[in-house]
């Protein structure tokens, strides 16, 4: 077993993608669309061409807040 | 892929610009989009003080900080809603980045300061969560800066945010929303000045701000926002713009270049038709503002329960 660890959010959920694999091969898996998440690795941000491997952890945050922002 | 600027590895690419940025640029790719709004659609008049309005998520907190950074005497301005464990957390957010950044943090309760909360106001008042919680915020962010001297109400609206907005107003031809959909709103007789710094930033950006500075703030959506149009909207609006970047920034930005100035004439007729509310002294159109009528619902007694003293709300210096 093993595979990229990810933890999704809104509600808070993990489970694991077997890896290696480009982090926009990830969203398309998990049908999200790009312009609505983040993807953070440890304290900074995975653009969608990096390559995941099966020791990665990564968080997959959605951007997107129904108020009025403030 | 590489920072477009400094040719560094890049931690974030935005297909609308057609760039990726390593950190130390995107941050002042952030800090630049902010400055160039400002002074475009001119704010902030030297020396003037701003009031921030901040929930403790991502937008008003990058707003926050971008800023301080800048130089502008910017406080911050938090609003308690009542909103159970997701008021309890998002004041947490803002107390610790106020804490952190040695700045001044003013802060009202609805519940304490007025006597209703917005899951149970907009019960009372029969209106939508979303539609209770807009009118409370913009009326008590207003006699807040208006009440503290502050010329300036800054507000973390985002390019995704007015983008849904002018979707919703386009789709009905609210034309008198149209209207005031604009980045400055007016100061004067009563009202502090409104602006939006962050048009130019979408949501994603002032995420990844906050991600990359370090600033925590409250990922978790507000629970009376879940299924509301404003996110149907947007999620519309990403579906184009993953097919065709640079849509959103299209759409609204070419508004306000395009669009806005046949809808301003009645925006500015509504305002000339202000006058104080009877109950509170602030602008409104009728005779007693929309705020009061709603804090009258929410706190009105039960009928046949011996009525509570009701709170005046002060009006505005």
């Amino acid at each position: 077993m093993g595979g990229v660890k990810v933890v999704l959010r809104n509600p808070r959920r993990e489970l694991e993608v077997a890896g290696p694999l480009r982090v926009k091969a990830l969203l398309d898996k998990l049908e999200l669309n790009r312009e609505s998440v983040l993807v953070i690795r440890g304290d900074t941000l995975v653009t969608e061409d990096a390559l995941l491997g099966d020791t990665d952890e990564i968080e997959v945050r959605p951007v997107i807040s129904g108020g009025c922002g403030a | 892929m590489r920072c477009r600027r400094c040719r560094a590895p890049s931690v974030i690419e935005l297909r609308r610009h057609n760039a990726a940025f390593c950190r130390p640029c995107f941050l002042i790719h952030c800090r630049d989009q902010v400055a160039r709004t400002i002074e475009e659609h001119h704010m902030v008049e030297p020396g003037e003080r701003v009031l921030v309005a901040v929930s403790g998520g991502k937008d008003s907190l990058a707003l926050w900080d971008i800023l301080l950074d800048l130089g502008y005497p910017a406080d911050g301005l938090y609003l308690g809603l009542g909103i159970g464990d997701y008021s309890d957390e998002s004041g947490r957010y803002a107390r610790d980045y106020a804490s952190s950044r040695g700045a001044r943090l003013v802060e009202v309760d609805l519940p304490t300061d007025v006597g209703f909360d917005i899951p149970g106001g907009a019960a009372a008042a029969r209106r939508v969560p979303c539609s209770a919680c807009g009118l409370s915020k913009r009326h008590l962010f207003n006699r807040a800066a208006v009440e503290g001297g502050y010329p300036v109400v800054a507000t973390g609206h985002n390019l995704d945010d007015e983008a849904a907005v002018l979707l919703g107003n386009v789709l009905r031809w609210s034309t008198d929303y149209l209207g005031r959909q604009t980045p400055v709103l007016p100061g004067g007789d009563g009202f502090a000045r409104k602006i939006k710094p962050l048009i130019r930033l979408g949501e994603r950006e002032t995420a990844a701000y906050c991600v990359l500075t370090g600033i925590d703030y409250v990922v978790e959506e507000c629970p009376m926002a879940v299924g509301n149009k404003h996110l149907g909207y947007k999620a519309a609006l990403n579906a184009i713009e993953d097919a065709s970047p640079g849509s959103k920034a299209a759409f609204y930005l070419g508004f306000l270049q395009r669009g806005l100035a046949h809808f301003a004439p009645e925006a500015a007729a509504d305002r000339q038709s202000l006058s104080p509310c009877a109950s509170c002294g602030s602008p409104t159109t009728g005779d007693v503002c929309a705020f009061c009528r709603l804090t009258e619902a929410a706190t009105r007694p039960p009928q046949g329960a011996k009525p509570a003293p009701r709170r005046r709300t002060a009006p505005p210096r």
